[in-house]
């Protein structure tokens, strides 16, 4: 099959996609690369001239940047630790016989497709406002102060809205996995005498240990540029509160109009995604192996 | 130990009646094996006594205590099931002491029951390993080494060996009869095949749409069926089953005769046909004959009976072997045909 002309059609074949992705990937980063170590001020024409490290030394040396990176971490890791373990909840009552299934269903796999800054939006203007919103009134309710959610706690009100759009991608895939979890494990457990707490710790955890790294790893790749839900509900306030990386980088070009310190952020938020995923790969990859 | 018993048992799935009514006595000791054509409900009868399904009415006693309300643990019976279901990201050493461990049992003693189940079934070299490093075989080893760890008053099987090579399956059924024999524990053994049933069962519950077909020992069941179906169902080669006037001249609707009781000839005999297939096993010879107005039989000739597909044979079958069928399929005797006349 694979003789020399085979390749070489092969590859001649392959050519325009690898070209196109190249050119894709590869020019934007040589160009943000290069921006980077050059002052480029959007405000300020004259001549974009060679400055060396000067771009990084500023972007890292922000004191908004050491904040950006710890939200970034907590937005991944609060929206992560509420997906999986609500999935996981979500995914063992919906494999349950109920009536109906079909349709619940649906309703929980719905708000994966509500697009970003509509859900956040919703969020911001109809639950979390603290004179209109829903959880306003229910804080009434029960007698309570409301609570101003975006102002008093804008990193939490963040990864509650991004959980909420992310649950259903957890639960899906964890709810898949569950089904193909073969009846006679269980019915083996049941007859060996693991009880129904025992039968999750030992046989239905395992059997989701896969699929959870697949969750982990998937949902970090898109958690760490999360934007839309910050533009549209906190700016990434108050101050640099709910600031992460993406909005950081987006703030020094098109709100400071600087482009090459945000070329350096965009540099440097690279590296640091790429570290995360080597970190993670180590984690939760092995149990990809297998 | 102790004996199983089923009282009026039945089991609906929803408007699906899929055991009528079951009366069954399982001895203590004994080896019985279900079997049936699939979709005869004995896996169903199984689970029923395992606990894994509810009866829809009547009662499961083990050693006379009624346990249809119990759950399957509290039955005190191990199961090994068809798939092997084992725990994939246990070890051996793990899925064989899982139970224990449910129990709560000591640490050491734990050990000590691995390593003994371990030695029975000679998986000591694979103690460490995970289910999927193991072969069908070792697989099968294992499941029973969970099974028998606990100690149970009885052993339930549920086609246990279906999905091993011809070869495998035969060396596992013997290592269960030694099983059977060394404990000297109650089993219940499910299959479909009629082969496993014969070798296996001190006795066998031939079931038929969810009705018990005939109980008896294997060579009980063999020489009297007291049924078309375990006629035809028991035996291999399958006993010959003639319809028509053929039948009618012995008065039954059907007659039935095993190929070892039709004498083969060359030149003389009862009935005369033509050779379809003749299956050379070396001491037997298995030929399948069309004979005109009695239809396709197959008998069992010596080793070096010399016949040819398209060959012209003889069949004279023995009178004395032929067994009797009225019209619903129920085992006629001589005599009550005599009488009949």
């Amino acid at each position: 099959m694979s003789s020399i002309h085979s390749r070489a059609t092969a590859r001649l074949a392959l050519s325009p996609a690898v070209i196109l992705l190249l050119a894709w990937m590869a020019i934007p980063l040589a160009m943000t690369l290069w921006y980077s170590f050059h002052d480029y001020q959007l405000l300020i024409p004259r001549g974009n001239e060679f400055v060396g490290w000067e771009n990084y030394a500023y972007f890292l040396t922000d004191p908004a940047f050491l904040h950006a990176l710890v939200n970034t971490l907590a937005l991944v890791g609060g929206v992560l630790l509420i997906t999986v373990a609500a999935g996981i909840g979500l995914a063992l009552l919906l494999d349950q016989p109920i009536y109906g299934r079909g349709i619940v269903r649906v309703l929980v796999v719905s708000p994966f497709f509500v697009m970003p800054t509509v859900s956040a939006l919703v969020w911001k203007n109809m639950f979390m406002n603290p004179v209109n919103g829903l959880l306003a009134w229910l804080a009434q309710l029960l007698g309570m102060p409301a609570i101003d959610w975006l102002a008093q706690a804008p990193l939490l009100s963040l990864v509650i809205i991004v959980a909420w759009g992310w649950l259903p991608f957890a639960t899906l895939i964890l709810l898949t996995a569950l089904q193909s979890l073969d009846a006679e494990q269980k019915e083996a457990a049941q007859m060996d005498g693991a009880g129904a707490l025992a039968r999750f710790r030992h046989i239905t955890l395992p059997h989701l240990a896969r699929p959870t790294a697949v969750v982990i790893l998937i949902q970090t790749i898109f958690l760490l540029s999360i934007f839309a839900e910050i533009l549209v509900t906190t700016n990434g306030g108050p101050g640099t509160q709910s600031t992460n990386l993406a909005f950081l980088v987006y703030s020094q070009a098109l709100l400071r109009f600087d482009v090459g310190s945000a070329s350096a952020g965009g540099a440097v938020a690279v590296v640091l995604a790429n570290i995360l995923a080597l970190l993670l790969m180590r984690l939760v990859g092995r149990n990809l192996d297998a | 130990m102790a004996g199983i018993a089923l009282r009026n048992v039945s089991k609906a799935f929803g408007m699906q009646h899929v055991i009528p009514c079951i009366d069954l006595d399982i001895g203590d000791g004994e080896l019985v094996v279900f079997v049936g054509p699939s979709g005869c409900g004995k896996s169903t009868l199984l689970r029923l006594i395992a606990g894994l399904e509810d009866a829809t009415s009547g009662q499961v006693l083990i050693d006379g205590r009624d346990v249809t309300q119990l759950a399957p643990a509290q039955r005190g019976l191990s199961m090994v099931f068809q798939s092997y279901a084992l725990y994939p990201h246990m070890s051996v050493r793990d899925n064989i002491a899982f139970p224990l461990r449910m129990m709560g049992m000591e640490r050491a003693t734990v050990e000590r029951k691995v390593a003994d189940a371990a030695r029975v079934l000679n998986l000591q070299d694979y103690l460490d390993r995970k289910p999927r490093e193991l072969s069908g075989g070792q697989r099968q080893r294992v499941a029973i080494g969970r099974a028998i760890v606990r100690e149970p008053v009885a052993f339930l099987f549920d086609e246990p060996l279906s999905n091993l090579d011809a070869a495998l399956r035969v060396s596992m059924r013997m290592e269960i009869a030694r099983l059977h024999q060394q404990f000297g524990t109650t089993m219940i053994y499910v299959t479909h095949d009629q082969t496993e049933a014969m070798t296996l069962a001190d006795r066998i519950v031939v079931l038929n749409h969810g009705r018990v077909e005939q109980v008896g020992t294997p060579l009980q069941l063999y020489r009297h069926p007291a049924s078309r179906f375990v006629a035809g169902f028991i035996g291999s080669p399958r006993m010959n089953l003639i319809e028509g006037p053929e039948a009618a001249r012995h008065g039954a609707a059907t007659v039935g005769i095993r190929p070892e009781n039709l004498v083969l000839s060359d030149h003389s005999g009862r009935w005369q046909g033509r050779v379809s297939l003749a299956e050379h096993l070396g001491s037997d010879t298995y030929v399948h004959v069309d004979v005109e107005g009695v239809g396709a039989l197959t008998a069992r000739a010596a080793g070096d009976f010399d016949v040819r597909h398209g060959g012209r044979v003889w069949l004279t079958p023995d009178e004395a072997s032929l067994h009797r069928f009225d019209g619903e399929g129920r085992c006629v005797t001589a005599s009550e045909v005599d009488h009949v006349r």
